[in-house]
């Protein structure tokens, strides 16, 4: 069956954009990836998404997201897509070896959490590194952690982990963060959360059989090295977007981020929409990906009109 | 959670995972943990596939604490597969099911 509209990704983007497409009987189908619901389902309390006064958690949100899309239609799948065929329509997406076929793509896989690319990070991934506090954060129970990275995220998972370490230190490559003032209070006023400003990871070394037990750091002013015993090692580094899948057909900047046409979500192929932090280095809040995920839904309905006459 | 799938506690720790004559697949999950209720529907899935030839078991991590720590696990969710009352092999985080599959008959046919 050729479908109207497929949608790659189920974060608020992929979510919002099946939403609407589904009221507009356009009946999307959804892959929804190795992590349904997107990066908010590995985070807490949502502050800042509106509606919510009183915050609500992320899954929690995100399940709300999958209720009211299906609730009018959209089909989500638990499936994480292998391989595209954006050479000519129908387009075509594979899960392994079933294909599947539509007259439009919107891909909302959103990004993932950058590492830092040391050897011994993805040794020991799982190990005591993790770039999920939320997650893990419970296997620290009065150990000491360390947190590398200076944004929003940064702060947040400092401030989380505080629940369960002794103590948290958070290193960052700059003599300043760049999260937003009110969580870089929070997280400075904390008495379990100590600095290493300008300071670099510069290895982390443990076992896969006894975990993490120390990182060395480094001082980026005078390149003095020196190390510093921990159990676990949190990334929050920043995202790198997710479109390994699709690179090769579509124009994308150097770092990955999809171009889309101002004021839409266009790509360089008629039919393909792309929405939320794949196509997004400047914003990434769940409220901005949930409205380029409307933008998509309704740039692939007046393409279909138009097509169809 | 699927007929298929036990959960497993430090009570029946020994018969059901140590001692069973099959592989066994243990899911170490917990409630608060979005990665594992995405993967619990596929550990599911997999205990129904897979029943006769590999039972498969869930370990709540708030409860059963002492097991995890015991398997040295820092992250969850975990898939950890026993043999003969060892891990034979191991998997963070929620992956695609074909990873698990995968896996499993490695080992089934080792």
């Amino acid at each position: 069956m050729n479908r109207k509209v497929i949608i790659i990704g189920s974060g608020p983007a992929g979510l919002t954009a099946a939403l609407y497409t589904a009221r507009a009987n356009l009946n999307p189908l959804v892959f929804e990836g190795s992590q349904p619901g997107g990066q908010l389902t590995i985070t807490t309390d949502v502050e800042n998404y509106p509606g919510f006064p009183e915050g609500i958690m992320g899954p929690e949100l995100m399940d709300k997201f999958r209720d009211q899309a299906t609730r009018f239609g959209a089909e989500c799948h638990f499936k994480h897509v292998t391989k595209v065929n954006f050479s000519e329509p129908p387009y075509k997406v594979w899960v392994a070896d079933e294909c599947y076929t539509a007259e439009t793509i919107i891909i909302a896989t959103g990004a993932s959490a950058k590492m830092l690319g040391l050897k011994s990070e993805s040794e020991l991934m799982g190990y005591g590194v993790s770039a999920c506090a939320t997650c893990d954060g419970y296997f620290f129970k009065d150990k000491k952690v360390i947190v590398v990275g200076g944004g929003d995220s940064a702060m947040e998972e400092a401030i989380y982990l505080t629940k369960f370490a002794s103590e948290v230190l958070i290193v960052h490559r700059r003599d300043e963060f760049r999260a937003s003032k009110i969580m870089v209070e929070r997280a400075l006023n904390n008495l379990k959360i100590k600095v290493a400003w300008n300071t670099v990871v510069a290895d982390i070394l443990g076992t896969q059989k006894k975990g993490v037990h120390s990182v060395m750091l480094k001082d980026t002013q005078n390149d003095k090295t020196r190390e510093e015993a921990c159990d676990g090692v949190f990334m929050a580094i920043g995202h790198i977007p997710n479109t390994d899948l699709f690179v090769e057909a579509l124009d994308a900047d150097q770092a990955g981020y999809i171009f889309t046409k101002n004021g839409s979500t266009a790509t360089n192929l008629d039919g393909v929409f792309a929405c939320g932090d794949v196509q997004d280095n400047v914003y990434r809040q769940a409220v901005t990906a949930a409205g380029s995920g409307c933008m998509a839904a309704i740039d692939a309905e007046k393409y279909l009109e138009n097509l169809h006459g | 959670m699927s007929d298929n799938v036990k959960e497993i506690t430090s009570v029946n720790f020994e018969t059901e995972v140590l001692k069973s004559d099959t592989p066994v697949l243990v899911d170490f999950w917990a409630e608060w943990c979005g990665p594992c209720r995405a993967i619990g529907p596929v550990v599911d899935e997999i205990a129904n596939d897979y029943n006769g030839k590999v039972s498969v078991g869930k370990l709540n991590v708030d409860n059963e604490n002492q097991l995890a720590m015991q398997y040295g696990v820092r992250s969850i969710p975990a898939l950890l597969v026993f043999n003969n009352g060892a891990v034979v092999n191991q998997i963070v985080g929620a992956v695609p099911k074909n990873r698990i599959t995968d896996i499993l008959n490695t080992v089934i046919s080792s």
